[in-house]
């Protein structure tokens, strides 16, 4: 390879290392016990100390060098790293970086060779007080041994202080395995064949507790006295530790050593679109076979079909996975972000982060880092308040700024919170008149949550002092759009004096899609299950009354409100026959769609399934028609189009007509259950009894046979969408007498019929309610109440006239340990939102 | 001989027409094609062609001819765009062509409207003439050929 390529290499690695270290240290600094850090700062510092012996930097080397030998000697325990061992370390560390840029410069690694940092660090390896304690002795000659015979002598000097302190001696060879140019006699090659794992075994059974110090000492003298066996058996052989501590110990060290082998490599984005299409031909080719090999009796073709169905779902997945990055990629730079701003407005901000390793595709990543970082300076610079502000309020003077992802139904939830100063909804309907983006008497008509997410529309900035650095009227309505291209969602919760908090949904992939799959015509149409809210079949007679009109336009009685009807085979225009088709099978299928904030029926001739399609962009030709978002291929190689819901609604009207009707519902939805009605799912409770929840908090009904029930422990659980979704059975939930509960434990009875399970998410986790029967969907007041009389219920209420339990959710996770205690407490109060 | 050039023949209503070979991916046969409603009248479908979703352009309508005959299937004449592979449906495909640039001929005066801007010229065959598609232009949907929309 070129030289100056490798040196080049080396200058980008080196920097970007040298970066780490200095957060590192700091880090090591405040915790001190953290061996992984100290493993890694060791890795850094060393493989520069190697790279510039091989490519001849030595004054770079030499400092390295003694750096690196503090560094062994503070990651094997024998050291503390104290402030003054940081700040020269730091100083190696700045010291490094200018050799570097002398070497981008140059070519040179420069004409200084810091004698006296040298000196620093090198006295710095004399154990002081607070250090785990070491030998007295030559601490240079220890760490720095000259080549040749010395070596050895050395090692022979080391038994005086072994049995002082077993765990220096036990550590050394990683100093001694740091200089492999040392020369081996017999005896030294010999041990550090093995000492690698002999010695870290020792350290590790001490950290376990399973070993005394003393102990270990006893061992390794008896090693040191000829004994060959490993300190693992000596110790055993004697009594002093059980034998599966030694295994586990030797497992952990092993894992550790093959963890700290690189184990990844570069490839391009290119390569792995790439493949991702040849696996997407692939999946189909593999379709098309299985049905053949479907209607051809042949046994030997039908095992290698379904091999490769096995081996290409496989395939699909992981190369999916290649494209997967953690959100932590995106969030990195906000530490630094949220520093730069808070410093330019005079705040402090504490920047909290969860859930870091959250994967999304590689696409979505890069279209949501700048949403993300607008969202994150506008907290910093309008959320949260100037620390005089907060103090008078009672607040800690550092503000507090949330960063929470996770996975929830397919999606991924991104929370930005902050514990600032809230949004204003007074300002906000001011603002709004000002504007005229809504008129008075709509404003009226909305909820507090409504208005808040007024900040979402176009020329909206509530800021009261234009800054450099947001507050320009440009931004909110940006991040939604942004958001909303890649089929995701903003929603905006404020209470003001307490904090914001914005919420963005996005799928996991733009990739592959869950879809419902409708037929309408001859053609199958996918529709993004993001769209879907619900589906209704009218039957014969139902579906000759149920369908009214309204001066022509036809609805649809949804639980008591209008639901306008758009007929899908006349919204595309197509042909009389396949409308013919319809009406044959004299059922009506509505598929109840949201666009936007407004909802409507979409008619279609038939439901088919659910499916998880690959996206195809549409091309250039067919830009021009809103009513698809993509194309896509289905099982037996035909070509579906995806519905581009919006695009429909626009198409049909619905989103202007009822912009009005919407606002109404989502107010009636969004008040207190205490005031008005809400939609109830009624089920069979235990014995005669009758249960119910708020239909809000119901993902989706499903019937799943008994045979796709898998034990998981003692748990029930399924697969369900590509992941595992816990049983809950109301039952259990409900047994208050233990003796019963055990025997529920066992596995569902395979004679009996399909479980009736209820699917909810809440506050990230998903389960599913296995229920006796599903008796009805009811609206009604839940006004007349009383207090539970047993766990999981929230309170007793009268609905249709027959006293109903209404199931606690939180409580139900809780009993059924599927979330922590405290989250269900937490989770209750925001019970009534949730979903 | 000054210069030749490779084209790829095909049949249209009885015209010979010539794609330039080095803008054609492949031709095979007739493929389902999956209907796109309210799409522009040209535009025949969508076809899976190996797992990539191209879109047909039924050439009969683009250049203004009669519409092909309902037992005559089309052949698919796939070429490569800006913007991925297009194919072409034709009636029926002709034999690779070398023909000489003398034989080049501009289309004459009375050719116009938006056929003109795809037919560049002719070339004079021995037995007939071969009238030359700009490809490119031919998978450009102008705006004035999407129907009005409801």
């Amino acid at each position: 390879m070129d030289q100056n390529e490798t040196v080049r290499d080396f200058l980008v690695e080196s920097s970007e290392n040298l970066d780490r270290l200095d957060r590192d240290l700091v880090g090591l600094e405040k915790n001190p016990k953290d061996r992984e850090a100290m493993a890694g700062v060791f890795r850094t510092i060393h493989t520069i100390k190697g790279t510039c012996g091989f490519l001849g930097f030595s004054k770079l080397e030499k400092v390295a060098h003694v750096g690196e030998n503090l560094l062994t000697r503070l990651r094997d325990g024998q050291l503390t790293l104290n402030p003054e061992r940081t700040t020269a370390l730091l100083g190696m560390v700045d010291a490094v970086r200018q050799m570097l840029r002398e070497i981008e410069s140059t070519g040179q690694d420069g004409e200084i060779d810091y004698p006296e940092l040298r000196e620093t660090l090198t006295t710095l390896q004399t154990p002081g007080p607070g250090d785990a304690g070491a030998p007295a002795g030559d601490a240079e000659k220890v760490v720095l041994p000259p080549p040749g015979m010395k070596k050895l002598e050395q090692v022979e000097s080391f038994p005086a202080s072994k049995k002082e302190d077993p765990l220096v001696s036990a550590e050394k060879d990683p100093v001694a395995g740091a200089q492999p140019a040392a020369p081996s006699g017999r005896k030294k090659s010999d041990e550090s064949g093995r000492k690698p794992v002999r010695g870290k075994i020792g350290a590790a059974l001490v950290d376990r507790g399973a070993v005394k110090v003393a102990d270990l000492a006893v061992a390794l003298e008896e090693q040191e006295k000829g004994d060959r066996r490993r300190v693992g058996d000596i110790l055993v052989a004697r009594g002093l530790a059980k034998a599966e501590d030694v295994t586990a110990a030797q497992q952990a060290v092993e894992t550790k050593l093959r963890d700290t082998a690189p184990e990844s490599i570069r490839v391009g984005v290119n390569l792995l679109d790439k493949l991702m299409t040849l696996v997407g031909e692939l999946v189909l080719a593999r379709n098309q076979l299985l049905q053949i090999s479907n209607t051809v009796e042949d046994a030997g073709l039908q095992a290698v079909s379904q091999r490769l169905n096995l081996i290409a779902t496989e395939l699909q997945e992981e190369v999916m996975k290649t494209r997967m990055q953690p959100i932590g990629n995106v969030w990195a730079q906000f530490p630094r972000t949220v520093r730069d701003v808070a410093l330019a407005c005079g705040k402090e901000v504490e920047i909290e982060m969860q859930g870091k390793e959250t994967e999304l595709d590689k696409t979505i990543i890069e279209a949501i880092k700048d949403p993300l970082t607008h969202l994150v300076r506008n907290s910093v610079d309008h959320g949260i308040e100037l620390p005089e502000v907060r103090s008078k309020t009672g607040k800690p003077a550092a503000g507090r700024l949330m960063l929470r992802a996770f996975h929830e139904g397919g999606q991924v939830n991104i929370e930005i919170s902050d514990d600032g100063a809230g949004l204003n909804p007074e300002r906000i309907r001011k603002k709004a008149l000002e504007r005229g983006v809504v008129t008075a008497e709509q404003l009226a008509r909305m909820s507090e949550r409504e208005i808040m997410n007024l900040i979402f529309l176009p020329g909206f900035s509530t800021a009261e002092k234009v800054t450099n650095v947001s507050g320009r009227g440009v931004g909110m309505d940006v991040v939604k759009t942004n958001v909303e291209k890649i089929g995701g969602l903003v929603d905006l919760q404020s209470t003001l004096g307490e904090g914001t908090t914005v919420r963005v949904k996005i799928p996991l992939t733009l990739a592959i899609i869950p879809a419902l799959v409708v037929t309408c015509g001859f053609d199958r149409y996918a529709i993004p299950q993001v769209n879907l809210l619900e589906l209704v079949r009218l039957e014969s007679d139902e579906a000759r009354t149920a369908v009214e009109m309204v001066h022509g336009v036809p609805v649809y009685r949804l639980r008591g409100r209008l639901l306008p009807l758009v007929y899908l085979n006349r919204e595309l225009k197509l042909s009389a026959s396949s409308h013919g088709n319809a009406s044959s099978d004299d059922a009506v299928n509505i598929v109840v769609l949201q666009a936007d904030d407004r909802q409507f029926g979409l008619v279609v001739d038939q439901i088919n399934d659910t499916e998880e399609i690959v996206v195809k962009p549409l091309r250039k030709q067919l830009k021009t028609v809103k009513t698809f978002a993509g194309s896509s291929i289905m099982g037996d190689g035909k070509v579906a189009l995806i519905l581009d819901v919006l695009g429909l609604a626009q198409r049909a009207n619905v989103v202007s007509e009822t912009r009005e009707r919407s606002v109404v519902e989502k107010t009636a939805s969004a008040t207190d259950s205490s005031e008005g009605e809400q939609t109830f799912l009624l089920f069979a409770g235990l014995g005669d009894s009758r249960m119910a929840i708020p239909l809000n908090t119901l993902a989706r009904l499903e019937e799943f046979p008994v045979a796709q029930v898998e034990m998981s422990g003692n748990e029930w659980v399924t697969q369900y969408r590509g992941q595992i979704l816990p049983l809950v059975r109301l039952a259990v939930v409900m047994e208050e007498r233990r003796s019963r509960l055990r025997a529920l434990q066992a596995p569902p009875n395979p004679d009996s019929g399909p479980l009736q399970v209820l699917v909810m998410h809440h506050e990230g986790h998903s389960f599913g309610l296995v229920v006796e029967r599903i008796l009805d969907i009811v609206e009604a007041r839940a006004d007349v109440k009383s207090k539970a009389t047993r766990a999981a219920v929230l309170y007793s209420v009268v609905i249709g006239e027959r006293v109903t339990e209404l199931l606690d959710i939180p409580a139900i996770l809780q009993i059924s340990g599927i979330s922590g205690a405290a989250a269900a407490a937490a989770a209750r109060n925001s019970v009534g939102v949730a979903h | 001989m000054d210069h030749t050039s490779q084209f790829c023949t095909f049949y249209l209503d009885k015209l010979l027409f010539g794609v330039e070979l080095k803008t054609v991916q492949e031709v095979i046969r007739s493929l389902e094609v999956t209907q796109v409603p309210l799409a522009p009248q040209v535009v025949s479908g969508l076809i899976n062609l190996r797992g990539q979703i191209v879109t047909a352009v039924d050439l009969r309508r683009r250049l203004e001819l009669d519409p092909r005959p309902a037992d005559v299937p089309a052949m698919n004449v796939v070429v490569r765009s800006d913007d991925g592979a297009v194919s072409l449906l034709v009636d029926e495909i002709g034999d690779v062509v070398e023909v000489d640039d003398s034989t080049f001929e501009r289309p004459p005066e009375t050719l116009h409207g938006a056929v003109r801007i795809m037919i560049t010229g002719v070339h004079k065959l021995n037995d007939r003439l071969m009238l030359v598609l700009d490809t490119q232009k031919a998978c450009e949907m102008a705006a004035d050929s999407v129907p009005a929309m409801g």
